[in-house]
């Protein structure tokens, strides 16, 4: 059985004192150890941000790469290797500016990964400038007088673009946490985890009183069918986006599922020598 | 009797004009015949004037003839715009209804029914097939050789438009001999009857990366790129890979560092402004030691320039791109045959060397049919490198169960694991590191990667990094790269029956750039030409960074779309020997 040890490190993380990703990492790696998971056959794959250096804290292979991109090599590996838990993660600068394209085309993909951004509504490594999750007004470095554009609704935007596993978490609860990340690990298909992780250095209107005060955790909701998108939509509308828990839950077929060569070995196991036999039918083509 | 002769066709962009050059190359090819087909098409999908030259000899060609013996024209577009480029006596095929060029007189236009024949067949489609048969009546070549190609192609559309296709043909046939004037000889000599290959550079770069182990190609469609993604998704499925395509060129290379990263092959194929997208990437590559092989199909810039067009400006951008320093490897072949090739080196080096490979084409290499003769699967060596087995990754392994993925070494090369892989776990990252892949950045250990990584290539100069025909009375050196191998030699057999022999170095390799070697070759000429697709002389500019000024090197550039004729080298060879120095160093034309 494994556990939490197993998937520690023995670096310090370069985060500020009470940065909400700490507990981002702790339920993910208790998450881990409750799903039983082999540090090895685990990877994790980051973007750039204060967010990103969360895969050089885990034990399990961490691949730290460029700005906006982590869903990208994750999804690489996921095609190379199937049989790895492959875990991507980052900011909301990272998957809801410079990468929105990416985590757009990954949820309609629905590839066997499991996304989870650390959401501060703010730029923290670049230190303080507006992010797209930044609420509208929010006064920044970058924008003084107050963003002048709406924020960005990842909920909404995760349930139009084909989701099927979207949850939603809080640092400042990461026993709820770690279930959803469990869960999302579970899923087979794309599974998306907001996780509301406060910036305690630039943002000082999310913080995590904020949050205490104004998130409703659906869990609290006896009626709440997450198979329901409909329902789901209505309830992120109706909480402003600040709903926790499990949203979404729907099982579709994943890409590697649907893939022809689904009934191979994982890529990483086969032969690379094509054989003459099969190379000279290739050629034949040409004669 | 002639040993070689250049053919068109030409008519509107969607009436068969592919088809129609293909097949005669294809059935020509079987023949022993040596082929080059070249298609002029522009980016409009239907309509638009398009053709397509076959270049049909007795020995090997690379490059469109000077000038056109016989033209098939679909309309008289095509009779307006290209009868210029024939020959004076050449010969014009098309419909009754066609005039012949106004400012020709001393070519031919044989009245062929092409139109009247198809319909009444049943389509018009198949005036293609008329055109052949008239080709190949006039070549003195027997239309039975479509035979069993026009019955295979047309098996799964029934007997009967078997039997109206090999009628076309043969109807054609008739109808030229009727025409032809006997004082003309179109006749071909007969070529040796040895079977080749007829691929384009593209093809060959599928097949390599089939051969070389390539299991996932994430690629975003670009022309002149996106057949290696069509002809790759066709086979790779079933072999147990995968083909995607992506959202972006940005996607198309990560995707491929992550599954390379996790131990397959991958590859993505792309041109400039794919290439332009992809470069924080290929840093990402360099920085994490990741193996990366890029097809760049180089075509007209810049921007979206001249998307269908030839043009071989891309060489700065392989060569410099990509913020910061990495070792990185570029590859340049300049023929299907090498394109087959250099993919399997791009695959090995990529592990090999852990960084990016670059295999360079252009357009003309990319898209022209070329005769390839057989290749041999027995030289596909597949090398992964350092790529560890799982007893010799839990070897290395710390005793916190960490694997010094960036460990130092002489060679600059450190040992991999790949995920999955028990006592492998490392960290990778673009931010500066040490050994185990910790970010960091002291100054110690800033020199120390740098120089780790900048070893890997600094003395190494790969195989086959030179191609060389030398002639020891040549004065001159004619210097290229990719697609202007082909005009090159024959401009020099051209220069040699006029009394001027030249030699010839062509570049395979150009990163790391194999200086010692070309300073040796450069050493023998006092005078150098270098002859390139673009404006700025980007070769000619990296031989006099290189070696320096051992030599006059001058500097010869086409950048309007069209690969060099032979002719145009010649011509620029023996102007530089009329004028000398005047035109030293001159960058533009
Ligand atoms: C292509 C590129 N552009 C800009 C940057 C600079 N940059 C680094 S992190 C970052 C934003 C970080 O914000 P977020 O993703 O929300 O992460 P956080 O630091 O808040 O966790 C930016 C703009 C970069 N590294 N690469
Ligand atoms: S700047 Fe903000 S996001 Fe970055 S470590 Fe500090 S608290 Fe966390």
């Amino acid at each position: 059985m494994a556990t939490v040890k197993d998937f520690r490190t023995s670096v310090k993380p370069n985060w500020c004192p009470g940065c909400g990703d700490f507990s981002v990492l702790a339920a993910l790696q208790r998450a881990a150890a409750n799903l039983d998971l082999d540090p090895s056959q685990m990877a994790i794959v980051s973007g750039i941000g204060c967010s990103g250096r969360i895969s050089g804290y885990l034990k399990a292979y961490g691949f730290h790469g460029v700005h906006g991109r982590a869903l990208l090599a994750a999804q690489g590996i996921k095609m190379a290797n199937r049989d790895l838990t492959v875990i991507a993660a980052g900011g909301d600068g990272d998957g809801f500016a410079i990468g929105t394209n990416h985590t757009i085309h990954a949820m309609r993909r629905n590839i066997d990964i499991t996304y989870i951004v650390m959401d501060n509504q703010v730029y923290g490594l670049t230190k303080g400038q507006t992010s797209p999750r930044s609420t509208q007004g929010f006064k920044t470095k970058s924008t003084p007088d107050g963003s002048l554009e709406r924020e960005i609704s990842p909920l909404q935007l995760a349930l139009a673009s084909g989701v099927t596993f979207l949850a939603q978490g809080f640092s400042g609860s990461t026993k709820e946490l770690t279930k959803l990340i469990e869960a999302g690990i579970q899923h087979k298909g794309f599974s998306m985890i907001n996780v509301f992780s406060p910036c305690v250095t630039y943002n000082k209107i999310n913080t995590y009183d904020w949050f205490k005060e104004n998130i409703v955790s659906l869990e609290d909701d006896p009626d709440y069918d997450p198979s329901s998108r409909e329902m789901a939509m209505q309830k992120v509308m109706s909480t402003n986006e600040l709903c926790t828990s499990i949203i979404y839950q729907e099982q579709r077929p994943s890409y590697t599922e649907l893939l022809p060569n689904a009934n191979h070995k994982p890529i990483v196991k086969q032969e690379l020598e094509l054989g003459e036999e099969r190379f000279q039918e290739l050629v034949a083509e040409f004669a | 009797m002639l040993h070689q002769l250049s053919w068109m066709v030409g008519g509107q962009q969607g009436e068969g004009i592919d088809p129609t050059g293909s097949i005669l190359s294809k059935a020509l090819n079987r023949q022993g015949y040596f082929i080059y087909g070249y298609r002029h098409f522009s980016s409009r999908i239907k309509g638009g004037h398009s053709n397509y030259k076959v270049r049909i000899s007795t020995k090997p060609r690379l490059s469109n003839a000077d000038a056109l013996d016989m033209l098939v024209a679909f309309d008289q577009e095509t009779i307006d715009l290209n009868a210029r480029e024939l020959k004076p006596g050449g010969l014009i095929l098309g419909d009754s209804k066609f005039k012949p060029s106004v400012d020709r007189n001393d070519v031919q236009l044989l009245h062929i029914p092409l139109t009247e024949i198809a319909e009444e067949l049943g389509s018009r489609i198949m005036k293609n097939m008329v055109a052949i048969g008239a080709t190949t009546a006039i070549l003195g070549i027997d239309p039975s050789i479509f035979t069993d190609m026009i019955k295979k192609q047309f098996a799964r559309k029934g007997d009967k438009i078997v039997q109206a296709n090999l009628e076309a043909i043969r109807k054609g046939a008739e109808s030229a001999k009727e025409q032809l004037n006997p004082k003309t000889d179109f006749t071909l000599a007969p070529a040796d009857g040895k079977s080749r290959l007829l691929m384009m550079g593209n093809d060959a770069i599928s097949l390599g990366a089939m051969a070389a182990g390539c299991r996932v190609m994430p690629a975003y469609p670009i022309t002149p790129a996106s057949d290696i993604m069509e002809s790759l998704v066709k086979r790779l499925p079933e072999i147990g890979g995968v083909v995607l395509q992506t959202e972006d060129e940005i996607a198309a290379v990560i995707t491929a560092i992550g599954a390379s990263y996790a131990g397959a092959r991958a590859m993505t194929a792309t041109s400039g402004p794919g290439l332009s997208l992809m470069m924080e990437a290929i840093g990402l590559s360099g920085m994490t030691e990741t193996p990366l092989v890029i097809v760049d199909t180089q075509r007209g810039g810049p921007s979206t320039g001249l998307p269908t067009k030839n043009e071989q400006s891309d060489l700065n951008t392989v060569l410099y791109g990509s913020h910061g320093e990495i070792p990185r490897i570029v590859l340049a072949p300049s023929t299907a045959e090498e394109c087959f090739y250099d993919t399997v080196h791009a695959f090995n080096y990529a592990e090999q060397y852990q960084c990016p490979v670059i295999l360079m084409t252009d357009l003309a290499l990319s898209l022209a049919l070329q005769t390839v003769e057989q290749l041999d699967y027995s030289q596909v060596k597949i090398s992964r490198g350092k790529l560890l087995s799982d007893e010799e990754v839990a070897a290395l392994t710390d005793e916190n169960g960490y694997f010094p993925r960036y460990a130092d070494s002489p060679d600059g090369i450190s040992p991999r694991a790949m995920p999955g892989q028990k006592g492998g776990i490392h960290y990778v990252t673009g931010v500066e590191h040490n050994e185990i892949g910790r970010p960091l950045e002291g100054t110690a250990n800033r020199e120390k990667m740098m120089k780790k990584r900048m070893r890997k290539l600094e003395n190494v100069q790969l195989p086959n990094s030179l191609i060389t025909r030398e002639k020891d009375d040549a004065e001159w050196l004619i210097v290229g790269f990719g697609s202007t191998r082909g005009p090159i030699e024959e401009a020099r057999e051209q220069l040699a029956a006029d009394g001027i022999p030249t030699s010839h170095l062509h570049i395979r390799v150009l990163a790391p750039f194999p200086t010692q070697s070309v300073k040796d070759v450069l050493s023998r000429y006092e005078r150098v030409l270098v002859v390139e697709n673009n404006a700025t002389g980007q070769l000619a500019a990296q031989l006099r960074q290189y070696v320096g000024d051992i030599s006059t090197i001058y500097s010869q550039t086409k950048f309007n779309g069209d690969p060099y004729y032979p002719s145009e080298i010649t011509e620029h060879v023996k102007e530089l020997m009329a004028h000398g120095n005047s035109q030293r160093l001159s960058y533009v034309r």
